[in-house]
């Protein structure tokens, strides 16, 4: 049964998150030949960022321009999203499971008093009925989940559903919503930026990590060039956290973040059963580490067995030689 | 100050999960406190230490969770209360658990709720921020540090990895992310006082609430595990070769480079 859906977009530093075309993607399963209407909220000029929703597979989009959405607030958003919803009664929602929708979206399904669907990785329709895979304890397990009553409602995992291939070809209406908004209850005083270039590691396609064979927080540099080399980012175990190596935002594993990036190198990481949660349903895994016995080594798909400092210089050397000769 | 923390029992991190006739397999599994309610746990201590009050620790659950709650009282809380379902629910959800705590809530004075930022076996993450909507209180999602003056409230929150200068007031609902605080091990002293604390059992009944109110809108039709890992290629020979072997098999072999 064909469904209107919406999905609410995100936008990052000007520009829309990847996870936004992943959620149009996931939209266009769940209408099932529906109409899937973007929602894209923000302040100042948001058409370019509209159009490139439609381009990606939304039938059309709304923009809501608000001085007082230039920064996320769940207050701000969340009466934004909830006005546009009553609005339009659609009978679907996706959002991207980030810091904004894990935040927003429970509290729309409260007030919509509807169910929903955390961190989905893969959304099909089977029979009719619409069934979510999730990821539950970090990913040691999944399971398969439906909406039993009203509004299907979800939020999907970053880097998991593929995104529809952009098509500059189609059209789609983009209009601007006035909202208003009032009584924000949370004030954003300050943003200290900690993440190196703006890659979130749950959308990040490669991941360079460390754990405690990385020694101290230099130890962490060559780690950080070869990041760079391959456009990904670094995390790290626990272990590296509770050293004190690093910053706990980059811990991954099942406190902390989970990660299924295209690639993951593991550099002096033993790979505890709680660190292999957060990271083993990465595509392809890497691992570096003196001990040959270390448990990561189960889960590599490649392993060197050597000592990081000695093997990481010499893999930044070799992809930059790569990247020449390409 | 009356503050309240949100508890789940939840499987060990060591655990390895098993599957059996399409549950998860739970006989002889070792449980904890949520770690990220026990963040919670610990910050409730230290702002009552700070600023008076009571702390009351609630978990949704059956028998068994009342082990999880003295360990929270043998930290420090002041008294514990288990909504005790297991005559009542076969099945819930977030709707569930959240239509159960409003009512609990309903006649409660509250200033402060801190709960965990998600819970480490169904991690859906939504009980706080629902919660903090039917009680028509502000939310702060992922706090790495809280500081309260009268009624007025700054903290620092995980954005990704960038941190938020939030300022808000109570009364208000937070949920705790890693790097709030070091949660204590309960002491021997502690152990021996939290026998005699205050543990209430409620049910549903009590909340007057019919299983009707709190039926789930999702349900779950099938557990799986992922397929199993095989061990990949461990490579040989000097750094410098394995290094090249390694790039060369990203590449062609992977895909990924």
């Amino acid at each position: 049964m064909s469904k209107k859906v919406l999905v609410i977009g995100e936008a990052r530093e000007g520009s829309l998150r990847n996870v936004t075309f992943e959620a149009i993607a996931a939209g266009n399963i769940v209408s099932d030949g529906g109409e899937v209407v973007g929602v894209l909220c923000g302040a100042g000029d948001l058409s370019s960022m509209a159009q490139e929703m439609v381009y990606y597979g939304a039938s059309r989009v709304i923009t809501v321009a608000n001085e007082e959405l230039k920064t996320y607030t769940s207050d701000g958003y969340g009466q934004a999203i909830y006005q546009v919803i009553k609005d339009e009664s659609p009978e679907g929602i996706i959002m991207g499971h980030t810091a904004i929708g894990k935040d927003v979206t429970p509290k729309l399904a409260s007030r919509l008093e509807s169910g929903l669907v955390s961190d989905a990785t893969e959304v099909v329709v089977e029979d009719g009925n619409i069934v979510f895979t999730r990821p539950i304890y970090s990913g040691k397990a999944f399971e398969k989940k439906e909406i039993t009553d009203g509004l299907v409602f979800a939020t999907i995992r970053p880097n998991n559903i593929p995104a529809l291939t952009r098509d500059d070809s189609l059209a789609g209406e983009v209009t601007e919503k006035e909202v208003e908004i009032t009584n924000i209850r949370t004030i954003i005083k300050d943003v200290i930026k900690k993440s190196s270039e703006g890659v979130d590691l749950s959308e990040a396609k490669v991941i360079v990590a460390g754990g405690r064979g990385v020694k101290s927080s230099e130890g962490f540099e060559p780690l950080q060039e070869l990041a760079d080399t391959l456009n990904g980012t670094v995390g790290a175990s626990r272990g590296a956290c509770d050293a004190g190596y690093c910053d706990y935002s980059l811990q991954i594993g099942q406190t902390g973040k989970v990660v299924t990036p295209d690639l993951y190198i593991a550099c002096g990481i033993s790979g505890a059963i709680q660190h292999l949660a957060g990271m083993s349903n990465s595509k392809v895994i890497v691992a570096i580490n003196k001990d040959p016995e270390a448990n990561i080594f189960n889960v590599a798909d490649y392993g060197i067995v050597g000592d990081l400092f000695d093997v990481v210089p010499k893999l930044i050397e070799e992809v930059k030689q790569m990247k020449v000769n390409a | 100050m009356n503050i309240f923390v949100l508890l789940k029992r939840t499987f060990d991190t060591e655990e390895k999960i098993s599957v059996a006739n399409g549950k998860i397999e739970d006989d002889s599994a070792e449980y904890i406190i949520n770690p990220y309610d026990e963040y919670a746990v610990e910050e409730a201590i230290k702002i009552r230490d700070e600023h008076g009050g009571e702390v009351t620790v609630v978990t949704i659950g059956e028998e068994d969770a009342e082990k999880q709650l003295r360990t929270a009282l043998a930290m420090g809380a002041d008294q514990a209360v288990l909504i005790n379902t297991e005559d009542d629910l076969e099945e819930g959800d977030q709707f569930t658990t959240v239509k159960i705590l409003e009512a609990f809530f309903a006649d409660r004075d509250v200033d402060l709720i801190l709960g965990g930022n998600v819970a480490i076996d169904e991690a859906s993450g939504q009980v706080g921020p629902r919660l903090a909507e039917r009680l028509d209180m502000p939310c702060v999602t992922t706090i790495t540090k809280i500081e309260i003056d009268g009624t007025t409230v700054t903290i620092d929150r995980d954005v990704e990895g960038d941190v938020e200068k939030v300022e808000t007031s109570l009364p208000l609902l937070v949920t705790c992310q890693q790097g709030l605080n070091e949660p204590r091990y309960p002491s021997l002293p502690g152990i021996m006082k939290a026998k005699k604390k205050p543990l209430e059992e409620l049910e549903l009944d009590d909340l007057d609430l019919e299983e009707d109110d709190v039926e789930p809108k999702t349900k779950t039709t099938e557990i799986f595990l992922p397929p199993e890992k095989q061990a990949g290629k461990v490579l040989e020979g000097e750094t410098a070769d394995q290094v090249k072997e390694l790039v060369s098999l990203l590449k062609t072999e992977a895909k990924v480079l």
